[in-house]
């Protein structure tokens, strides 16, 4: 179901739509001088009742999540909320137009944030390329601070917040929560075993909590609606997944970008609708919600019998008339990811996209961890072997058995994050991925970009 | 510095995140164990015998589970990592099924697929972990395209790295971190690409990197491998394994050394499991043991030829150390300077020689006109006959050793404060400690071991305040670094104390019960607030006060001390200070407390416990006290000298005035380790008969008359009491050279042909009467000792180890109570003027022992500090006009050296710093004899010094 909505990007046109005074005209800051006016069980249960699903690509309960944290909180062991802004998903690039056109949404979310969660400090953690999106959270932080919303007393009740920005140096990996901690420590950005989680142990060894950053940033709409009421937006509200959310669409679309829509959109409103249909030949496949996300064909129909699964109601559709929700699309084998999907054309060639794809995995690996390490490595190594004609077909069981002894199997889900889309690949493609390795590429397009 | 490790908090998984109290109870491969509280599933298998295979994983480290080799089933969707995953009630693990062993093998797989043909580890020692897992999986990697090959480093003097045979197991990162705690090695690039890296990514040979090896030692496969010093590097179970103790410093670390016997060569060296060391080694205990099979070994007697009377000094090192001789000098003697002096002669034609003439002297002058020099490097059994030799035989007290240039004033304040010269915890009890003072050791060069346990535990909480005036490592580690001028000591303590007592951080109750003398304390330290001492130490009053604070409250605390302690004028008034400090908070006889002067040689504590000291019989039972006197003219059979005996430094002046005749000096090196080195070759050259017991023709031993080839440690059985007072046997690696004798041996002939038969039959023997003459020593045999020694005293035989920790009850004085003893601040001797403008400090460098005699002719020691190297601050070397490896010409008014300068921070600006181990620039040719008038320590910490461009390099530059 198509329902645009504005709460976040309602500014996003206007040339001073990130200044304090044009957030203010439109009522900003006036949910985080209450929320710190509330009791914390409250707000926790209003959050809880908003069913705002993390949008950095797990999906899991903000107020759940809030919910983790110690309490009370220990004097020696203070608490940090940490903003994961390290968006570094091929095909993802919804975060940044709200630090750049909406930064105050997002400090006001961290002092709501903040007084949930019982922290006196909140850090974002920005990719340092992201020039504009740094300057303008600064400006907002600074701006918030002069006007008093910030620091020692805000809105002048005693409960000191304070927000910082903190750069990384650019590694997707640093977008993994426990790995985005050590970075922020000042330590290489590599992932962390788990347990501790970041609520036990988390930035600097304290309790902490990781939220991405559209997430904090939708905290003030969701508490200025009520709970409930956001929750209601979404078409899939009784599946706890409310509200609105920032949909993105790429690759071969005519009118890609970011488009702010009510939770339950389905790919087909995605792609014709919003992102003006497929540019050029026919829709060959879409990789959902970021490059993780296994593939899906647009032939492919649901099969869902049983009345219990979440998608018994499209039984017998187009996965393209699925709305987009976190448990929907986890039943069809895949993920919703960050929400922002590629689309794929028939003149493309799928092999390419695969080999592209590895390319990513094998670069961002970090390197701790031996089966994602290697794996990474020689899934591309031998994807490239493919593409340069030297492959057999017996190597499509090769890249199989590697990517499912990465499963399951890694300290953190990057692993995972590169198995599956290979796996997914292979399911889906195992024909084109054939017939390309006999040919040697003729049967292929051996075009990626159109 | 590139950090791939995961931080504490998160990696002690088990112990930290389930403090469970019981045992759990859990099924591994069908069988019922029950684990340790806290334990890892990996934990619990080994101890039910089910080894899993790991190769990240080492019980030496903490788990990080990255490997993923330990995998196991655990019935849940994803397989778990048992090295890291604590064992849960009621847990079905199963470490053997098909899918787990899919996984290993695949693992196993692309690891192999990448390692070079020819495997370091496996052509050398051939114990690489991956290899024998490559073989029980047989796969090969064969069946995978390989990546692009990856570089070798072999820039390490020691070390060889292959990047190729990595597989990033995190072992050596955390050997370096977490063992080590050097922090050298980390993770540079990512992903694949990832390599191991040093420091910022340098070569190793350029890094920080110490060579203390720990890298190779935890690696498990050919990355990190030794290089081969004396033969090429072959399988332990090929070669005969040695386990015995570091020929070195007072830590006194247990090791393994793997001899081929066919060839008498040590081949490498692995550290051994033991309280001292937990099978840590530094890079003169791993590396530094080829000295014994150097070309230089003395092996057979000499006899100083008639031309080359009067007797004098040969090489040009050492004939001339005046300045206006700029040439470079050699860093080992030459022996066709000194050979052709000397002529080979039988045993028993040296024997005789120096029984007769030593007995000739002793009895035309008396037997004050003899002494003997014995040495800390030797064993207790060796330092028992030696002194006995000299008590009994030459029938004179003049015996002494070169703890007299280290701990004498330590000693002597400790045996007045708390009745005892001995440490009170051992260094490994800083574990239990809040609060530890490190006050003027540079541990991480003189006991880089040790140091390892103050940095680990410095890691864990305890604060380190580092107090010293030449910036030291460990003050890398410190809560709080306290730079004091040198030799002002005694003010800055005073001033702690002050604060102490002015804020009522003392402990009364304590206090009341254990000591004497607070109010003489008090009275003397009431004058000296942190104002008063802050014009004259250089620290600012407000870190004083801070200090005193931190230490005053500390629930516990432990003092170190080394040699910027003791090497003063005023060494045992500072050691005074120190024991003040632990009496008045009541910092004794408790876990986490204590004092402990960091002995410096292998055996200093044992030469001292065995007798090897002027004043005292074995034991310090005093010579001046008849009783005692008494029982060992009666155990020895012969009427004893009733006076105490002349200190080293006393002989040398002894000699010098004509009063001492003959001397019989045994491994000691006094003309490069005494102060004032020009007064030494007089007084050398000024003796009737020089005797010297050694296993190189060492400086001294160019004045010499005989000189008596003797075994290396390496060569002998012994027993060695470290720092901590643990007493370790140390064993005969090798073969001795030629007709080298055991020393034990010599000085028994030489007693036999003086007329006092001694006929042992072993060092055992030896043991036995020690120990049968001193109290703390009892209940020790060599069978006791065993494999990893035993701390004295060991009162209980059925116990596993002697007390750790003594005085929990009392002191053993005659009133039972420590006594504080109030000093007063005296300046150094020699303070800079115009003509002498530098304060010169001198020390050791981590490479070099002593007067480098063993040091300087290993290999690897010798190629990573080949040169004397003079410290000087960068405002000092800008005002001088020089830079790094300039040459500069050191002048006090004793001697002038002449060496290379480095630039930096650590010493202070009007203090230059060189190290006394280089013969070509011998730091004691400039330092100053005078002595602490109650250790007869030299004050090798403090004089004046011009430091000037040499004419070459000004010519140089001039060019």
């Amino acid at each position: 179901m198509l329902q645009r909505t504005s709460y976040l990007t309602k500014r996003y046109g206007d040339s001073d739509g990130h200044t304090l005074a044009v957030y203010e005209r439109d009522g900003g800051y006036q949910q985080a001088k209450r929320a710190l006016q509330m009791d914390r069980a409250a707000l926790i249960d209003e959050m809880k009742a908003a069913n705002i699903r993390g949008r950095g690509g797990a999906g899991f309960p903000m107020g759940v999540k809030w919910s983790f944290m110690p309490w009370p909180p220990k004097p020696e062991k203070p608490h940090y909320l940490v903003i994961n802004a390290d968006e570094g998903e091929p095909g993802t690039f919804k975060d940044r137009t709200i630090m750049e056109k909406n930064p105050h949404s997002i400090v006001e979310g961290c002092i709501i944030g903040c007084f949930g969660i019982g922290a006196h400090a909140a850090y974002i953690y920005v990719r340092d390329e992201l020039h504009l999106a740094k300057a303008r959270l600064w400006e907002a932080i600074a701006e918030a601070k002069k006007k008093g919303y910030l620091g020692d007393k805000p809105f002048g009740i005693d409960y000191p917040v304070e927000v910082y920005v903190h750069t990384g140096a650019g590694a997707y990996i640093c977008g993994e929560e426990t790995s985005l901690l050590n970075s922020l420590e000042g330590k290489r950005g590599e992932p962390r075993l788990k347990p501790p989680f970041p609520a036990q142990a988390g930035a600097f060894g304290m309790p902490s909590t990781v939220n991405n950053l559209e997430t904090i940033a939708i905290v003030p709409t969701a508490l200025a609606m009520g709970g409930d009421n956001f929750s209601k937006l979404s078409a899939i509200h009784n599946l706890k997944d409310g509200g609105a959310r920032l949909f993105g669409v790429s690759g071969h679309v005519n009118k890609p970008g970011i488009y702010e829509c009510a939770v339950g959109l389905t790919l087909r409103e995605l792609i014709y609708d919003l992102g003006g249909g497929v540019k050029g030949g026919e829709l060959l496949a879409v990789i959902p919600g970021g490059s993780s996300c296994p593939i899906l064909r647009a032939e492919e129909i649901v099969k869902a019998p049983d009345p219990k699964s979440p998608l018994h109601p499209y039984d017998g559709k187009s996965v393209l008339d699925v709305p987009l929700g976190v448990d929907t699309f986890r039943s069809l084998g895949t993920m919703l990811g960050t929400c922002c999907a590629i689309v794929l054309s028939d003149l493309a060639d799928p092999v390419l996209a695969f080999h592209n794809l590895l390319q990513f995995y094998r670069h961002e690996s970090c390197g701790q961890c031996t089966p994602c390490r290697e794996g990474s490595a020689w899934l591309f190594r031998i994807l490239d072997r493919i593409v340069q004609g030297e492959a057999e077909v017996a190597e499509l069981d090769r890249l199989s058995e590697i990517a499912s002894n990465i499963m399951g199997n890694t300290i953190c889900a990057f692993g995972e994050g590169t198995a599956m889309p290979t796996l997914g690949f292979l399911l889906k493609f195992r024909r084109e991925l054939e017939e390309f390795i006999v040919t040697k590429g003729k049967s292929g397009t051996r075009r990626l970009a159109l | 510095m590139p950090r791939g490790k995961q931080d504490r908090y998160s990696s002690r998984v088990g112990e930290k995140l389930f403090p469970v109290s019981k045992p759990v109870t859990l099924t591994i491969d069908g069988k019922t164990v029950s684990a340790k509280p806290g334990s890892t599933i990996w934990d619990a298998a080994r101890e039910a015998g089910i080894d899993i295979p790991v190769l990240c994983h080492s019980p030496r480290l903490d788990p990080v589970g990255v490997c993923r080799m330990c995998v196991v089933d655990i019935g849940g969707r994803v397989l778990a990592a048992s090295c890291v995953r604590p064992c849960e009630e009621g847990m079905n693990v199963v470490t053997k099924s098909e899918k787990v062993e899919r996984h290993r093998s695949m693992l196993t797989e692309l690891l192999m697929s990448d390692q070079p043909e020819t495997c370091p580890k496996e052509s050398t020692t051939g114990d690489s972990e991956l290899a024998a897992l490559a073989r029980a999986y047989n796969v090969d990697g064969s069946r995978l395209p390989r990546g692009a090959a990856r570089s070798s480093d072999t820039s390490s003097k020691v070390i060889a790295v292959n990047h190729q045979a990595c597989i990033l197991c995190d072992r050596c990162v955390r050997g370096c971190d977490d063992i080590q705690h050097n922090d050298v090695i980390g993770r540079t690039g990512k992903g694949y690409t990832t390599q191991i890296g040093f420091d910022l990514n340098q070569p190793m040979g350029q890094s920080s990197c110490v060579s203390c090896g720990e890298c190779l030692a935890v690696c498990p496969t050919g990355a990190l491998v030794n290089k081969p010093i004396s033969l090429p590097i072959v399988p332990r179970k090929s070669l005969k394994q040695v386990d015995s103790v570091c020929p070195y410093c007072g830590v006194g670390c247990s090791l393994t050394y793997n001899v081929d016997e066919s060839k008498n060569r040590i081949v490498y060296t692995d550290g051994r499991p033991s309280p001292v060391n937990h099978s840590r080694l530094c890079v003169k205990g791993r590396y530094g043991w080829d000295y014994a099979q150097h070309e230089q070994r003395l092996t057979h007697p000499l006899i100083r030829k008639s031309e080359y009377y009067p007797r004098g000094p040969l090489s040009p090192e050492v004939t001339s150390s005046r300045g206006g001789e700029h040439r470079k000098g050699s860093h080992l003697v030459r022996y066709e300077d000194v050979l052709p002096a000397f002529r080979q002669a039988s045993w028993d034609e040296a024997l005789d020689l120096v029984a007769t003439r030593l007995k000739g002297i002793r009895d035309t002058f008396g037997p004050g006109s003899l002494a003997g020099f014995g040495s800390a490097k030797c064993s207790n059994e060796e330092a028992y006959v030696f002194q006995k030799l000299v008590r009994a035989v030459f029938g004179t007290n003049n015996v002494d050793h070169c703890t007299r240039l280290c701990h004498a004033s330590s000693v002597a304040a400790l045996l007045e404060g708390i009745g005892s010269g001995a440490v009170t915890n051992t260094f490994a009890g800083i574990e239990d400690a809040d609060v530890a003072l490190l006050i003027g050791t540079n541990t991480t060069a003189n006991h880089p071991v040790a140091a390892t346990f103050f940095k680990q535990a410095a890691a864990r909480g305890t604060k380190l305040i580092v107090i010293d005036p030449r910036r030291p490592d460990v003050a890398n580690y410190a809560h709080q670094y306290v730079r004091l001028r040198n030799s002002t000591d005694v003010a800055f303590y005073n001033a702690m104390l002050h604060v102490i007592i002015a804020e009522n951080l003392v402990n009364e109750a304590y206090i009341k019960e254990y000591t004497s003398g607070f109010d003489a304390l008090k009275a003397e330290v009431q004058k000296w607030s942190p104002e008063v001492a802050e014009p004259i130490c250089g620290v600012p009053a407000e870190t004083i006060r801070e200090v005193a604070r931190i230490y005053g409250k500390a629930k516990s605390a432990i003092t170190f001390w080394g040699m910027g302690i003791s090497q003063h004028t005023h060494g045992t008034d500072n050691a005074r200070c120190l024991i003040a400090l632990c009496l008045v908070t009541g910092n004794c006889g408790r876990p986490g407390t204590g004092l402990h002067p960091l002995r410096g040689q292998n055996n200093v504590q044992g030469a001292s416990d065995a007798g090897l000291i002027p004043m005292m019989y074995p034991d310090y039972q005093r010579v001046t006290n008849p009783e005692v006197r008494a029982r060992f003219e009666k155990a020895w059979g012969v009427p004893l000298d009733p006076n105490a005996g002349l200190t080293v430094t006393e002989i040398t002046k002894g000699a010098l005035e004509g009063r001492i005749k003959g001397m019989y000096c045994l491994g000691e090196n006094p003309f490069l380790s005494d102060p004032n080195v020009n007064k030494v070759r007089k007084a050398l050259s000024a003796l009737d008969f020089l005797v010297v017991q050694d296993i190189f023709l060492t400086e001294t031993a160019e004045f010499a008359d005989v000189i008596l080839p003797a075994t290396s440690y390496l060569e002998k059985l012994g027993t060695y009491t470290n720092t901590d007072r643990r007493v370790q046997i140390g064993r005969p690696a090798l073969k001795p050279p030629g007709e080298a004798r055991l020393d034990w041996e010599i000085v028994s002939e030489i007693s036999t042909r003086m007329g006092y038969p001694m006929k042992y039959q072993s060092p055992a023997e030896i043991f036995n009467e020690l120990v049968s003459m001193t109290h703390e020593y009892r209940g020790l045999t060599y069978e006791v000792l065993g494999s990893t020694g035993r701390l004295w005293p060991a009162p209980d035989p059925a116990a596993d180890d002697g007390l750790q920790i003594l005085f929990d009850d009392g002191f053993p004085t005659p009133n039972r109570r420590g006594k504080m003893v109030p000093a007063a601040f005296e300046p150094p001797r020699e303070t800079p003027d115009e003509n002498y403008p530098f304060v010169l400090n001198t020390g050791r460098v981590l490479e070099h022992w002593h007067t480098g005699t063993m040091t300087r002719r290993s290999y690897a020691l010798n190629a990573i500090a080949p040169e004397a190297l003079i410290e000087v601050h960068p405002e000092d070397a800008m005002k001088l006009g020089v830079h790094n490896g300039d040459r500069v010409v050191v002048t006090s008014r004793r001697g002038s050296i002449t060496l290379a300068v480095t630039v930096t921070t650590r010493t202070h600006e009007g203090s230059v710093f060189i190290p006394f181990h280089f013969r070509e620039a011998a730091a004691n040719v400039l330092t100053i004899d005078e002595i602490d008038p109650f250790g007869k320590i030299p004050e090798f910490k403090f004089c004046a010094v011009r430091v000037e461009r040499a004419p070459e390099s000004s010519a140089a530059a001039a060019e």
